[in-house]
């Protein structure tokens, strides 16, 4: 049974706990259903997803840090269609809440057209949220580059918006000067919720070839080094913005769950650490209420922003 | 290129020769590669039960712990490490009901990390990962080809393969004679072995793909360096599978680090590898 301390409401549907399994670290969460029951999480994100197949970037495309990874997968993904036939029906038979369904591209068409087919797809049902990546660090045009203009952001925002029923979440880069101008056009154009943050931008180079250790030199960094600056970026978004907010960067216990959600977040992501320990998310939830007793939390919605007061 | 072109003329003669009934045996092969059942991983913990220095830079790690997780030769582990923040992933070279056994090299502050823990001390260890190879397409006389670290995983298909009666040969290349392990392991295990050293420093001199024409064999398997696994694909005369290396991130499919292209479509070296079929494998996007 769900503890009722640990639930959530994330734009408007309710979350057994605010623990989300963040898109690229968590396949189409069927790959985990084998190795626990993934119905204990508040919900997750999916793999991003494209309107065609991806392959994505040349490998290698991993590299490892002191307190993290560097990637540049590029969005590899079997495209859209392919979602809707092969995974979503395999999700459906291990996964009964609503998912969040990420969704990229490389020009505004892109967003519009796969979140239009999912919506109007006969596994639209599955769909709690659609999360839209504006802010993919491993592609050539798209993604970040729309999540670094608050103009463009406004625009895909607003235009996605135009076309489902469904919550739109606006994943954010933190590689911009100021972040609140750009949650604020998003909050302008529509959306009902912000991801904060996407991978910030890093590299590796290896000493022994003395060359960059992945194929397209640059990469997302994520990791618990990345903790802090997610922490700070939702902290800073609160205030701005009235809309709720996923806190995602560097999550690893449940204690950072706890402090981001102090800082502002309604929900809390979990990336990087599922693909060290892929019972972290599970680890977490069962360890969220003895850490909410220890720091005399009586339920979690309630700390919500918490370090705001006063 | 040139083992590209070589490999691929290979092909056309084969069913030049072969026809549709070579046709249909590699639609089988296929089909029993794609069939094996996605693997079981299981997260133990696992006490050192020896470390210790075989060869140069190479090091054997005998772990004690649940294996039951581990469904085939050939798949791998991924070890967690105190100060590194991604596991390391190292084939498995022996087990049984409760021991493990790892060789591996030190290429790097991890594995270097790994081969000062004492004897004792406990492992967080992810096993039973990728597909590992298939025994039961071996024929009578298979080959098993291990160049330097790709040798361990050869271990145990070679043990099973002897139990199931089969008369395995192996090939194990290595730089030099300061290199080389295990060769009188697989000897003891009933399998004709054959050395060979870059530098002829011990056994034969070259590469493993000199000897390699001059021997018969009725399907191979192959685990090594990928320079070593292109060079063969120029010379081998039976179809075969091979075993690939890749950065990892996650090491259980999860976030599709190590993909790569195949003629069955995108695979992930970690999950529907590291073991692929000699017929699947696009050379050129390896």
């Amino acid at each position: 049974m769900a503890d009722s301390r640990l639930k959530t409401t994330l734009c408007g549907i309710e979350l057994d706990n605010p623990v989300i399994p963040t898109s690229g670290t968590f396949g189409y969460g069927w790959e985990f259903a084998e190795l626990y029951d993934i119905n204990m999480l508040g919900t997750f994100s999916f793999k991003g997803t494209t309107i065609q197949e991806r392959f994505g970037n040349p490998t290698p495309r991993i590299a490892e840090t002191t307190s993290g990874i560097v990637n540049s997968i590029g969005l590899q993904n079997p495209g859209v269609d392919k979602v809707i036939s092969e995974e979503l029906p395999k999700l459906k038979k291990c996964f009964n809440k609503k998912v969040m369904a990420n969704v990229s591209g490389f020009c505004l068409d892109d967003y519009v057209r796969a979140i239009e087919k999912l919506d109007k797809s006969e596994r639209s049902d599955m769909i709690g949220w659609f999360e839209v990546n504006i802010s993919c660090p491993n592609i050539s045009c798209g993604g970040m580059s729309i999540g670094t203009d608050p103009k463009a952001s406004y625009e895909t925002i607003k235009a996605v918006r135009e076309i489902t029923k469904k919550p739109i979440i606006a994943k954010l880069t933190p590689n911009v000067t100021d972040i609140v101008p750009i949650a604020k056009a998003c909050e302008e154009g529509g959306a009902d919720g912000l991801s904060l943050i996407n991978c910030l931008f890093g590299m590796r180079i290896d000493l022994k070839t003395k060359k960059p250790v992945i194929a397209n030199k640059m990469g997302g960094y994520s990791g618990p080094a990345t903790f802090p600056i997610a922490l700070r970026l939702v902290y800073q978004c609160y205030d701005a913005v009235k809309i709720p907010i996923v806190g995602i960067g560097g999550v690893a216990s449940a204690d950072n769950v706890i402090e981001m959600m102090l800082a502002g977040a309604t929900a809390v992501g979990v990336g990087a650490m599922n693909l060290v320990d892929p019972f972290i998310c599970k680890k977490i939830i069962e360890d969220l209420p003895a850490a909410m007793d220890k720091y005399h939390i009586d339920n979690l919605s309630g700390i919500i922003g918490g370090a705001h007061n006063g | 290129m040139a083992p590209l072109s070589r490999g691929a003329g290979t092909k056309c003669l084969r069913g030049a020769i072969f026809g549709n009934a070579e046709n249909s045996a590699v639609s089988r092969r296929e089909t029993a590669i794609k069939n094996r059942k996605d693997t079981t991983m299981t997260n133990n913990i696992y006490k050192i039960l020896e470390n210790e220095k075989i060869a140069a830079n190479t090091y054997r790690m005998i772990l004690g712990g649940d294996t039951s997780g581990i469904r085939n030769c050939g798949q791998f582990v991924n070890i967690r490490l105190e100060g590194f923040y991604l596991r390391r992933p190292i084939s498995v070279c022996d087990y049984d009901e409760k021991t493990l056994t790892l060789i591996y090299k030190t290429v790097g502050n991890g594995t270097e990390f790994m081969s000062t823990l004492p004897v004792g001390s406990e492992l967080d260890i992810l096993v039973g990962l990728g597909n590992g190879f298939n025994a039961d397409l071996s024929g009578e006389t298979p080959l098993l080809v291990g160049g330097g670290v790709g040798a361990p995983p050869m271990y145990n298909l070679c043990k099973k393969l002897v139990a199931a009666g089969k008369k395995p040969t192996v090939v194990l290349g290595f730089k030099t004679a300061e290199e080389v392990f295990y060769s009188e392991e697989f000897s003891e295990l009933g399998a004709n072995v054959v050395v060979v050293t870059e530098d002829g420093s011990q056994g034969e001199k070259g590469m493993v793909t000199d000897v390699i024409p001059g021997l018969d064999y009725s399907y191979f398997y192959a685990c090594g360096p990928m320079a070593m696994l292109k060079a063969m694909a120029g010379v081998m005369k039976t179809p075969g599978e091979y075993s690939f290396e890749q950065r990892m991130g996650c090491g259980f499919g999860a976030c599709m680090g190590c993909s790569c292209k195949t003629k069955n479509g995108f695979k992930r070296i970690c999950h529907e590898g590291p073991v692929l079929s000699s017929e699947e494998i696009i050379w050129e996007e390896m």
